[in-house]
């Protein structure tokens, strides 16, 4: 119990210090999981947008696919990455494993179906609402696209922040992949992990302090944006 | 007078599941005036509607203007019957079919302008469309159904669920239009809307037209036994 007090104690201290080694490990979680937000975003919104507006011949095989996609355990995402990206792999010369960027590329194959999935929902119901109307008035399929991607905007933010809360707290993928080197690959989950095996509460509990504070922040901003869109204002 | 018109209906027929919900239809439009459609409840008006504004799949038959598919398409709008709101502003609901077309902005601010007055909405033009009330939406539809001066207005019950006020407000508007030369095709319920209106009448039942003709003889002297037991309210089998 003593241990736990003393290392709530010290981690507070660790943050509001801006403790360098916390700063760095906490820096790179937003790097790596803003960048695969970034990349897996500029998949999936356009991709949700798609399948919700055009009937193809495959549209309900992509979609059972995505959804099994998104009930893929990140492990398992974790392993095949390591396997693909490792020496003796297809993509082995690349020399991209235990790289930040091998970190990103298994939390894009994770968040993107998710972020896909909400985004094809949301955008679903819009097209319902608006069907008739964007028929009526002539509108070319890029303009009903962009009329629905502007007033979506906030469910389509709201894909966007799930996806983000999902890659951030992951461990099991990111931990395979980047190996969670120290100056390196090592990233707030990994390293609470590593700080707890070891019996360092201190910083693991500052770092876990962080965790929590960004996924608090981006559950409130989801939870407001959805507010805003029930009340029709922005 | 438009050069869109006459719009012709030749055998067309909509099906779905199965189930006939409109047809035969053979019918051609005049170029001129307010055609006025009645009928009881699933009797086929909105279908019809829809059929002639070119967004219901005709199972047979055709509908034809006097132009280009293409240009027909251009010069027409369309009230629903539950208006819909898009999630933006009602300034932005009235630019936006301007901007679709890319009108210059300066024309489109005057526009707006004009109608926001028209519509008595101008002191909410911030407002989200969506927060407006039932008759404020239908008159912000109407307002920008008619915002591109389109030739043909079709309207499906725009005065279902108003008040007498809203009902007043928008009949002016129609009004206006038909004197721009506007033509119009509309349904409704409200049997004394009808006479205020129509230039012209059809009778809607089972999918067909069952009765059709001038105002005049339509509502003083119905020919056909239905017609007749619809305007004294009866329930028609
Ligand atoms: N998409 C559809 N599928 C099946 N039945 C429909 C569909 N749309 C309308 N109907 C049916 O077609 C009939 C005519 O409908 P409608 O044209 O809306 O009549 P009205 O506008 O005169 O009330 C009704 O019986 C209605 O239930
Ligand atoms: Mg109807």
């Amino acid at each position: 119990m003593n241990d736990i007090l003393e290392g709530l104690v010290s981690a507070f201290w660790l943050v509001v210090t801006f403790d360098p080694d916390l700063m760095q490990i906490s820096l790179r979680s937003l790097q790596v999981s803003l960048s695969a937000l970034v990349i897996a975003s500029a998949i999936a919104l356009p991709l949700g947008t798609f399948l919700a507006i055009r009937r193809f011949r495959y549209r309900r095989l992509t979609i059972s696919l995505l959804n099994a996609l998104m009930g893929l355990p990140p492990v398992v995402v974790g392993l095949i990455v390591y396997i693909l990206l490792s020496r003796s792999g297809p993509f082995g010369v690349l020399g991209l494993l235990f790289t930040p960027t091998a970190m990103i590329i298994a939390q894009v194959i994770i968040i993107t179906p998710l972020i896909a999935s909400i985004t094809h929902q949301a955008m679903r119901e819009l097209w319902a609402e608006y069907h008739d109307l964007l028929i009526s008035l002539n509108t070319s399929g890029w303009q009903r696209i962009k009329t629905l991607i502007w007033d979506g905007r906030r469910n389509l933010l709201t894909a966007s922040l799930a996806g983000f809360g999902r890659a951030i707290g992951e461990v099991g993928a990111i931990m395979i992949v980047g190996g969670n080197i120290d100056n390196a690959t090592r990233v707030l989950t990994t390293a609470i992990a590593l700080e707890t095996g070891k019996g360092d509460f201190a910083l693991a509990l500052a770092l876990g302090f962080v965790l929590i504070a960004l996924a608090i922040g981006i559950n409130v901003s989801i939870h407001w944006l959805s507010r805003t869109e029930r009340e029709g204002r922005w | 007078m438009s050069r869109m018109l006459p719009l012709t209906l030749k055998d067309v027929a909509v099906r779905r599941r199965g189930k006939r919900l409109l047809g035969p239809v053979n019918l051609t439009l005049h170029p001129e005036g307010l055609t006025m459609i009645v009928g009881p409840n699933g009797s086929g008006k909105t279908t019809l509607l829809r059929v002639m504004h070119g967004v219901e799949r005709l199972s047979d038959g055709s509908a034809t203007w006097a132009v280009a598919e293409e240009e027909a398409r251009h010069r027409q709008a369309y009230v629903f019957q539950t208006p819909i709101m898009l999630r933006r502003t009602v300034a932005d609901n009235l630019r936006y079919p301007l901007q679709l077309i890319a009108t210059p902005r300066a024309e489109i601010e005057t526009r707006v302008n004009h109608w926001a007055r028209r519509i008595g909405l101008e002191a909410r033009m911030g407002l989200q469309a969506t927060r407006l009330s039932g008759g404020e939406k239908q008159k912000l539809a109407l307002a920008r159904a008619l915002i591109r001066k389109p030739d043909v207005l079709f309207l499906d019950e725009p005065c279902a669920n108003l008040d007498g006020a809203s009902t007043r407000d928008i009949e002016s508007i129609l009004q206006t239009a038909l004197a721009e030369k506007t033509r119009i095709i509309m349904t409704t319920h409200d049997l004394g809307q009808a006479r205020r209106l129509a230039g012209d009448a059809l009778f809607m039942l089972h999918g067909v037209v069952h009765e059709r003709g001038p105002a005049s003889d339509f509502f003083s002297a119905p020919q056909t036994a239905e017609l007749q037991a619809f305007f004294r309210g009866d329930i028609i089998a």
